[in-house]
């Protein structure tokens, strides 16, 4: 069963389309990525499927419930947590949690027994009685997660979970999450952060409100490049990609911190000119290694285009 | 210019009881790029702002581009450039009414040229009138950056710079602060993204106020205990619970079409594993060794006890 569904998803301002004709199907206890630069169009996707904005045609079922017509059902069947968290940092994790709990409506005894497993979850027994603002990102953000899933929500929307988290309380948090996904939650998450979209079992992406990729992180990084794609050590990082982005043989060049990823259509005689017309410049090159393309090259393959 | 970028001798400083930052000892050395990477609460914000001479070390010895800290902090403060984490834009001021007031704070007289060029540089040129607020954040970053640099600095630290910043836009910025160490500009930076301090010429650990390791991305891959092997096999879920529970292996890591496990022996380790999975009806599709990630080895170090975890 299809936890979410999406069929030819518009959405106008004024002259404007944010978002146009989507289709995707979410399955339930999917660990489903939405990707896309600020600006295509994810917020607006996002908004409609929390049933807080209408389609202007086509339309979509979370849970069931369609977003045009039964939108105060979604909202009662799903979970939200935001980039910013949105706790009150100056009350404490329990008052919270109650406040999350009061929110959602749940009764006293249903409202202590959910506490008492968020607190558990997110490992903060110890922390119950702390002020929220002291506590470091990291817990912060188990918090968060503990309160929009107190009401038990069958779809958790998680919008840029991890910014600013560090990387041991990042790996903690996609445990929990992968235990949720698990248990029959589906979790619907947006990150700018390619590496953490693999832990995503479906990879949506979407640019200038189409989507122009869909599929597992492998199928994204097999489909996509086709071309092999080597990384390039040598001195002069920018003078040698200027260079190498005029060779009509080089098919896609691009910058990866102190080191140069470059798209050829054959490895070996790829490898040879690319020394070649380095040193012809009187750049040394320290290596070339043939590498699996990452998410991120394929973000980047799939959507900078002018 | 035989003196590194940035000397540190037994530096110290605590807020209270907690040792902030605990006898470190750094040299980062000019025209490098150096990521500073650690959890939170490690110290790396502090440090940041010592060496800025924003707050005042507790104790120990610190020079910056060859100046003392203590005797000679405003010849430190004239040369550098500090990109906090917020950015620190002044949203209701407009591109170009930001950059001025920049220059002013750093009492550059004759910036217009420079403004001219950071902007054409960053593309940022047709959007000058905008107000910060309404720039996207990959531009606020660049905004930010361009004001960083007005004073033309010789060393600029970059906290946590590319939070909450789309890829494109990301790679945009990695490409400009290539740029700028071709210039020969110093810069370190700090993110909780271990894939993004790969990409620097040195990697420093911290934990606990002081420095565990500092070295290349790839000699520090080399330090790690054991194999990462990558394992594609039907019904990833059921096999991550199965595996967690295996002595052998060291940890478990899913993804979402595979696992990532780590061996401390991957001749007696794997076998083990294949056997588990097969008794439980479970078909390894492939399996391959793979380099370890700086994440890998960051977790590992942490288990094996030297970096405390919350």
């Amino acid at each position: 069963m299809n936890a979410i569904t999406v069929k030819n998803l518009t959405r106008k301002f004024g002259d404007f389309t944010a978002v146009d004709n989507v289709s995707f199907d979410v399955k339930r206890g999917e660990i489903f990525g939405f990707l896309g630069a600020n600006g295509a169009g994810k917020t607006t996707v996002i908004k409609m499927l929390c049933g807080l904005l209408t389609s202007t045609s086509g339309n979509a079922t979370v849970a069931g419930y369609d977003i045009n017509t039964q939108p105060e059902s979604i909202k009662r069947t799903i979970g939200y947590m935001s980039q910013k968290f949105s706790l009150y940092e100056d009350l404490t994790v329990s008052e919270n949690l109650n406040f999350f709990g009061g929110v959602y409506g749940l009764n006293e005894r249903d409202l202590n027994d959910r506490i008492a497993w968020a607190v558990e979850m997110a490992g903060l027994t110890d922390k119950k009685g702390a002020l929220t603002g002291s506590l470091p990102v990291g817990w912060k953000q188990r918090l968060a997660l503990g309160c929009a899933l107190l009401h038990r929500p069958q779809v958790v929307f998680l919008d840029e979970p991890t910014g600013g988290v560090d990387p041991v309380s990042r790996r903690r948090f996609w445990d929990l999450i992968f235990t949720l996904a698990e248990e029959g939650v589906t979790v619907f998450v947006t990150t700018h952060y390619l590496d953490e979209a693999e832990y995503c079992n479906t990879i949506m992406l979407i640019h200038a409100g189409k989507i122009v990729a869909g599929g597992s992180p492998r199928q994204l990084k097999t489909e996509h490049i086709r071309y092999p794609m080597l990384e390039v050590n040598c001195t002069g990082i920018i003078e040698s990609l200027n260079i190498l982005q005029q060779q009509d043989w080089v098919i896609e060049s691009s910058v990866f911190g102190t080191l140069l990823h470059v798209s050829v259509e054959n490895e070996e005689a790829g490898s040879r000119k690319i020394k070649e017309v380095l040193s012809e410049h009187n750049i040394t090159v320290h290596g070339i290694e043939r590498i699996v393309p990452s998410l991120e090259d394929v973000f980047i393959h799939l959507t900078d285009k002018p | 210019m035989t003196y590194p970028a940035i000397h540190i001798d037994n530096l110290t400083k605590s807020f209270g009881p907690v040792n902030a930052v605990d006898h470190l000892d750094l040299r980062i050395n000019r025209g490098e790029m150096f990521a500073l990477v650690g959890p939170d609460g490690a110290g790396k914000t502090t440090t940041i702002r010592i060496l800025c001479g924003i707050i005042p070390p507790d104790g120990g010895e610190v020079s910056v581009l060859g100046f003392d800290l203590r005797r000679e902090r405003q010849h430190i403060v004239n040369r550098i450039g500090y990109l906090s984490q917020r950015f620190s834009l002044y949203g209701d001021l407009s591109i170009d009414e930001n950059i001025e007031f920049f220059a002013e704070i750093h009492n550059v007289r004759d910036y217009k040229n420079r403004r001219d060029e950071l902007f054409d540089y960053m593309r940022l040129t047709p959007f000058r009138s905008r107000y910060a607020a309404q720039l996207s954040g990959g531009m606020k970053q660049k905004l930010a950056l361009a004001c960083t640099l007005i004073h033309k600095p010789e060393l600029i630290f970059l906290d946590e710079p590319t939070t909450g910043v789309d890829p494109v836009s990301r790679r945009d910025f990695w490409q400009i602060l290539s740029d700028l160490l071709k210039s020969g500009i110093t810069i370190v930076l700090t993110t909780p993204y271990l894939d993004e301090a790969e990409r620097c010429n040195r990697v420093g650990l911290m934990n606990n106020g002081t420095m565990m390791v500092v070295d290349q991305p790839k000699n520090i891959k080399k330090m790690m205990q054991g194999t990462v092997v990558e394992l594609i096999c039907d019904n990833i879920r059921a096999a991550y619970k199965i595996l967690k529970e295996v002595e052998k292996v060291k940890e478990v890591q899913a993804f979402g079409d595979r696992i990532n496990l780590i061996l401390e022996d991957y001749d007696s380790g794997f076998p083990k594993v294949e056997s588990i999975l097969k008794s439980r009806n479970i078909t390894i599709e492939s399996s391959r060794t793979v380099t370890p990630s700086l994440e890998n080895v960051f977790i590992s170090l942490m288990q094996e006890g030297k970096v405390d975890t919350t």
